[in-house]
């Protein structure tokens, strides 16, 4: 065996789970959350701009003449199930059942693709309803902005998911593909905890307010 | 047909002027040089597979610090072409577009393009060194980061020869950076270049944050690491914190000006204001991501070369920690004048003048630990020396401009231009000279000559204040920034003179330091011993240079000085026998960080003229090798035993 370089040898990882039963495995783990925290401080950034910006309709449509209950409320249903059965997956994963794991990362990609198709939707409404447009009004390039992003997240989820699917099916549960699967959860759940933000930030204010 | 084809051309070749004629057959010139002596010596396949895939931390570092010292080569070209416009009174060598153009390169170049690689370069040498680690935590995203710069870098110069310049300053504030006001495609070379780079630093601090916190020899406790890697795992705590601002704000000027939203424009509720914060909000804490790492630097230099433990090692540990924070609360003293509430301003007044403490306790542990030690005047040891004094009146009207009602007088002038070069120049080209002189043994197995060396720290450092004392005086006299030309009869001629023989003193300094590196590669000392500064640290106590696995056994720590203690041990005859080597795990090189990076600037450069047709490829490119990456499943290697004992006893290692 090679030397560990790492403070927790071989030895002491034979208990744990086995997306940190390797030094890489954990490495990229905690890795990943790091990568999240810049995340954060990105969509902050963006909630940031969009909050300065919210009142800065400059003649055009504003919040209230935008914002529709109904598909707002199925884009967050359809998420927010994405991300339980995501959840659903790594429980899998932590039981060695290649099959369900896969099968519920199959059903999240799927209300992922509901959730980016709902959401361009919504866009297309705006866009050609409204004539609400990027370019109308610091609203709402903020707000296409913010969404824009979160969603374009949510389509290279998608992507990498489905990359991963391959990857399970060829090899099956692997430390490396458990690492995998492990760290493309974390990253699911974080957008949807972004999407409760926008949820709060941008909808029901923009209702209220 | 033909009168659109010449059109299309002059604008896309910046065309008219001689010296951008110049550039363009030197940038010819090199190039063909370059391919040449490459195809005729057979080089490519070496230079693809030692260099261009290598995800070694040390070759990785010393590509960024050559890339680096070209652009601080670049940079000082457009510093120097600027001391020649203010030479005197009523020059015309270069125009205003022209010398505004200049300026923002110069100030882009500098701090992006030049400074952080450099620090960056220094700490991929020498981080996983000083914990004792075989590389870095991810040695492929660690090359993807290098290659992301290098992309920026490459596109940002090219703009002063196709398309044209920037020309809205290094922090390109909003409205005349946008689209309305800065039409061509200068401006989107600032956007993509400095984007670009961008997500390499920020895939930086994320890379060497979990190397430190995770990768440490067994032993070595957070407070018993060497000071240099303190000062990294604090920077990139603050670039994981501050870059994806930066990066939101590029993006949205991008999308301001590509696609025609309103963030920071005047019209449609735009809000020019948002950008001056979202820059500088990244903007400060930046200065200390060039600054606490060479704070490390000259704390260990320090303490070797007084030959003495690092006095209040704790205390500096938490002054940066403290600063580090500090540096996230302060970014409106960037903007005082700009029609904040007085209670505003006085917030951000104190927060500005509370980073003087900890700094200022940093100066006194310094000077401390200089206090009795046995102080040995090296070239290193020289520049950290002359840090402390010139740093320090750096520090000094920092706080003169923290205060808000006094900055009205000082804003813009050449007062302020004078400070941020006393702290740039002073405190992180000196530490970074520094580090260059003191690492240089161990990334490249020989010394660099100590005369020259002294000869080059001389002349830049006197050059130095030659150049940027009088400045203080000429922003005092009413000289503004970013001014092209001034007329006679104001009383700024002679200082102006002066300042500018200082410049081109810095030139020379900065040239005999690059005559030193060619003249010590061929004739340099070699370091035999692997320790020639009798260091305290462990990059010292392996060859010089360091073997691929860095460690051939990963050293177990007791004490802050890790690399003394094992020395006095050894000395007293208390060193135990070394064990049998192991196979070592080494990751594989890969193709990918810089085909990745092509797609990039493929990307980026079809971006800066709006070619949807170019972009869009070069995305789906970069997606493509990131897709074709996650496949990759037999990444690493093992270095076998004998192999291992081979190099060893090759560097007279094994008895
Ligand atoms: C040879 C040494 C240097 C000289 C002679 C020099 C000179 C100058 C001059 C003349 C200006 C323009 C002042 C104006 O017209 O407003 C300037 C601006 C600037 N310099 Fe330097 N500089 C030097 C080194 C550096 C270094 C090492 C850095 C950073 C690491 C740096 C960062 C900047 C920045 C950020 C600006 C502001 C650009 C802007 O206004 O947008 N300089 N420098
Ligand atoms: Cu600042």
């Amino acid at each position: 065996m090679a030397e560990s370089t790492l403070s927790l040898d071989a030895k002491n990882r034979k208990n744990l789970p086995l997306e940190y039963s390797t030094e890489e495995g954990d490495l990229r783990i905690v890795g990943f959350w790091m990568f999240l925290a810049a995340e954060l401080v990105l969509f902050g950034t963006l909630f940031g701009t969009y909050l300065v910006l919210k009142s800065h309709t400059g003649g055009g449509p504003t919040a209230q003449d935008l914002f529709k209950i109904g598909p707002v409320m199925a884009e967050t249903l359809v998420l927010l199930v994405s991300s339980f059965t995501c959840g659903l997956s790594t429980l899998e994963l932590r039981r060695h059942n290649k099959k369900g794991l896969i099968t519920w990362l199959a059903v999240t990609i799927i209300l992922g693709l509901v959730f980016v198709g709902l959401e361009a939707n919504e866009f297309y409404t705006y866009v050609t309803h409204e004539g609400a447009t990027l370019q109308t009004s610091a609203f709402l390039s903020g707000f296409f902005i913010l969404l824009g992003t979160h969603g374009c997240h949510v389509s290279l989820g998608i992507v990498w998911i489905a990359g991963i699917l391959i990857q399970l099916a060829r090899r099956g549960i692997t430390p490396v593909t458990a690492r995998k699967a492990f760290i493309v959860g974390l990253y699911w759940h974080f957008l949807d905890v972004v999407w409760i933000f926008i949820f709060t930030a941008v909808y029901l204010t923009g209702w209220v307010m | 047909m033909m009168d659109s084809i010449t059109n299309f051309l002059s604008h896309f070749f910046v065309t008219g002027d001689p010296m951008i004629y110049g550039a363009d057959a030197s940038i010819a010139l090199v190039s063909v040089a370059v391919l040449a002596v490459l195809t005729y010596f057979k080089k490519w396949k070496w230079l693809w597979n030692e260099w261009l895939t290598t995800v070694d931390h040390k070759k990785i570092g010393i590509m960024y610090i050559i890339a680096a010292l070209l652009m601080f080569f670049r940079g000082g070209v457009d510093a120097l072409m600027m001391r020649t416009q203010l030479a005197m009174p009523g020059l015309s060598f270069l125009n205003a577009e022209h010398y505004n153009q200049v300026f923002t390169t110069h100030g882009t170049i500098m701090i992006i393009f030049a400074a952080m690689p450099f620090i960056f370069g220094l700490m991929n040498i020498a981080v996983p060194l000083q914990i004792g680690a075989r590389d870095v935590a991810f040695p492929f995203l660690n090359a993807v980061s290098f290659w992301l710069f290098f992309a920026g870098a490459m596109l940002f110069n090219l703009s002063f020869v196709i398309g044209g310049s920037p020309d809205a300053g290094w922090s390109s504030y909003a409205p005349f950076a946008g689209i309305e006001l800065n039409p061509g495609v200068g401006q989107n070379y600032y956007v993509l270049a400095v984007q670009i780079s961008g997500i390499g630093s920020l895939a930086t601090g994320i890379n060497f944050l979990v190397t430190i916190l995770k990768m440490r020899a067994p032993g070595m406790k957070l407070f018993k690491m060497p000071m240099f890697s303190w000062s990294i795992l604090i920077t990139s705590v603050i670039i994981i914190f501050a870059f994806p601002a930066f990066t939101v704000a590029l993006a949205l000027m991008t999308i301001d000006r590509l696609f025609g939203a309103h963030f920071f424009t005047i019209a449609a509720g735009g809000s020019p204001m948002l950008w001056a914060n979202l820059f500088w909000f990244w903007g400060h804490p930046e200065v200390y991501i060039v600054l606490l790492p060479v704070f490390g630097i000259f704390s260990d230099v320090i303490a070797t070369f007084a030959h003495k433990t690092l006095f209040g090692y704790a205390v500096m540990v938490w002054s940066m920690i403290a600063i580090s924070f500090l540096s996230f609360i302060t970014w409106l003293h960037h903007f005082f004048t700009m029609g904040n509430t007085a209670p505003v301003n006085a917030f951000f007044s104190i927060s500005t003048m509370l980073i003087a403490i900890p700094t200022g306790v940093k100066i006194f542990n310094w000077l401390f630990t200089l206090n009795k030690g046995r102080i040995e005047f090296t070239t290193p040891m020289l520049w950290a020396l002359a840090f402390i004094p010139n740093f320090t009146i750096g520090g000094v009207t920092g706080v003169m401009l923290a205060m808000a009602p006094a900055d009205y007088q000082y804003h813009n002038s050449y007062f302020l231009v004078a400070h941020f070069h006393s702290t740039l120049i002073a405190g992180t080209v000196f530490g970074i000279f520094c580090g260059l002189h003191y690492w240089w043994p161990k990334m490249f197995g020989y010394l660099l000559d100590e005369k020259k060396g002294k000869w080059a720290f001389w002349v830049f450092m006197i050059s130095f204040n030659i150049c940027f004392m009088p400045m203080y005086f000429l922003g005092l006299m009413g000289m503004t920034r970013r001014m092209y030309t001034y007329p006679a009869g104001l009383g700024w001629g002679p200082i102006n003179f002066i300042m500018t023989i200082g410049a081109f003193g810095m030139g020379i300094g900065f040239a005999i330091m690059a005559y030193n590196i060619v003249w010590s590669a061929i004739h340099g000392k070699k370091d035999t011993t692997g320790d020639p500064w009798d260091g305290r640290t462990l990059e010292w106590s392996i060859a010089s240079p360091a073997p691929e696995y860095n460690f051939a056994h990963i050293p177990t720590v007791s004490t802050r000085d890790a690399f003394e203690t094992m020395k006095e041990e050894k000395r007293a005859g208390r060193a135990k026998p070394p064990a049998p080597f192991k196979p070592i795990h080494m990751p594989n090189n890969s193709g990918i960080p810089v085909i990745m990076s092509a797609f990039m600037f493929v990307a980026g450069f079809g971006f800066v003229f709006w070619w949807f047709w170019m972009a869009i490829p070069g995305v789906i490119g970069v997606i493509a090798c990131l897709i074709a990456r996650s496949f990759v499943y037999d990444d690493f290697h093992h270095i076998p035993v004998d192999e291992i004992e081979r190099t060893e006893r090759a560097a007279g290692r094994l008895s």
